[in-house]
């Protein structure tokens, strides 16, 4: 269960974030997570409350956008979803793909209050 | 909707979406430790340092070949070992008895390590000494595999008495593999339930090209592939361009 380390880890982001952009709380917090990012969501939606808890993030909304898998294949050339144990070209079966698409593990933005309305 | 153009905002929500703005960030939740990462990776650069990740499930035999790996390079390649363990300094201790550096990280409840772990850890350790140094995380394989320590590179395990389909259960470790063991391979003919082939077609599932190799650290059955791999990653480090090609051998090409 890495996905509480994630979620501090990730609240030490959101802070720093915010912080250069005056004082409002945090109202929603959205994530990108790859199917293939060894993060479970669920998980870390359960772990995010606990984690934000006494931060200026306690209380905020967050969104997990989830990024399926996607290979383009070396040899053939199409891009096509994939599933996590089966990367290898679902077209040519070729083993030479590359990920475009369901390792992300990023923070992709924060919803900030006002600071005029605090 | 989007929240540039201010299509989201209806008269329902007008007084929400006017009292809040959205920050674009767009940065990897990871990247504290990837930071870390990328010092530790200076660190063991500036000693030439070959630095190996070892991962795996709890059991599958870390240790043990960690002590048959020490004593083989012995008075050729320096070899020193940070081991990450949950609760006790057992496995530190094993290796410690080999007479090389071996240093315990302990983890408490955290089921991985991580950069900052590694980083703390090197604190204790003089690398001008070393060549290879050995990172033995924590036996779990979903968690260490999210966590960058500096490492060269990624080995893992995994014995003939798990399953063979591993690989496609676990395909984010798996994946991160730079090379894969199938340990504890002594006890293959008793374990007929686990064929090394299904093994690898599972992990040639993940258009990995990582090289395979089948071993007893116990019986000291195929060690020499083992230490061989050692020797040339050491050695390519040394080189001036170290991205060597990646022996391409396993159960299916052999």
């Amino acid at each position: 269960m890495h996905e509480l380390s994630i979620a501090r880890a990730l609240l030490r982001q959101v802070e720093r974030v915010a912080r250069t952009h005056g004082h409002g709380a945090v109202r929603g917090v959205t994530v990108r997570i790859g199917a293939l990012s060894g993060v479970e969501p669920g998980l870390l939606a359960s772990a995010f409350p606990q984690a934000a808890r006494g931060s200026r993030a306690e209380g905020a909304a967050l969104t997990i956008e989830a990024v399926p898998v996607r290979v383009r294949c070396d040899d053939c050339g199409a891009e096509s979803e994939a599933s996590a144990n089966r990367l290898v070209c679902p077209v040519c079966a070729s083993p030479h793909t590359r990920l475009v698409a369901g390792d992300e593990l990023l923070l992709v933005s924060l919803d900030l209050e006002k600071a005029d309305d605090v | 909707m989007c929240d540039t153009c201010g299509c989201s905002i209806t008269p329902g929500n007008q007084q929400t979406a006017a009292a809040s703005h959205a920050v674009p960030v767009l940065e990897g939740l990871l990247a504290e430790n990837d930071r870390m990462a990328a010092h530790n990776r200076e660190h063991f650069a500036r000693h030439g340092v070959l630095a190996v990740n070892l991962m795996s499930s709890p059991g599958a035999g870390k240790t043990l070949l960690l002590e048959a790996t020490v004593e083989a390079l012995k008075g050729e390649l320096r070899c020193a070992v940070l081991v990450g363990d949950l609760a006790t300094d057992n496995d530190a201790r094993r290796i410690a008895a080999h007479g090389v550096p071996a240093v315990q990280i302990g983890t408490g409840q955290a089921c991985h390590l991580d950069a900052h772990l590694v980083h703390d850890a090197l604190h204790g350790m003089d690398l001008s000494g070393i060549d290879i140094l050995f990172i033995e995380n924590v036996g779990n394989l979903v968690c260490p595999a999210s966590f960058d320590l500096g490492q060269h590179r990624n080995v893992v395990l995994l014995s003939v008495t798990e399953g063979d389909d591993k690989p496609a259960k676990y395909p984010v470790m798996f994946r991160a593999a730079d090379l894969v063991l199938l340990s504890k391979a002594d006890l293959l003919p008793l374990m007929d339930d686990f064929d090394p082939v299904r093994a690898e077609v599972a992990l040639r599932d993940l258009a990995t090209d990582a090289a395979l190799m089948t071993l007893s650290a116990k019986k000291g059955q195929g060690m020499a592939g083992w230490l061989g791999w050692l020797r040339a990653e050491q050695a390519a480090l040394r080189r001036p361009r170290p991205a060597a090609a990646r022996p391409h051998f396993g159960v299916l090409r052999a």
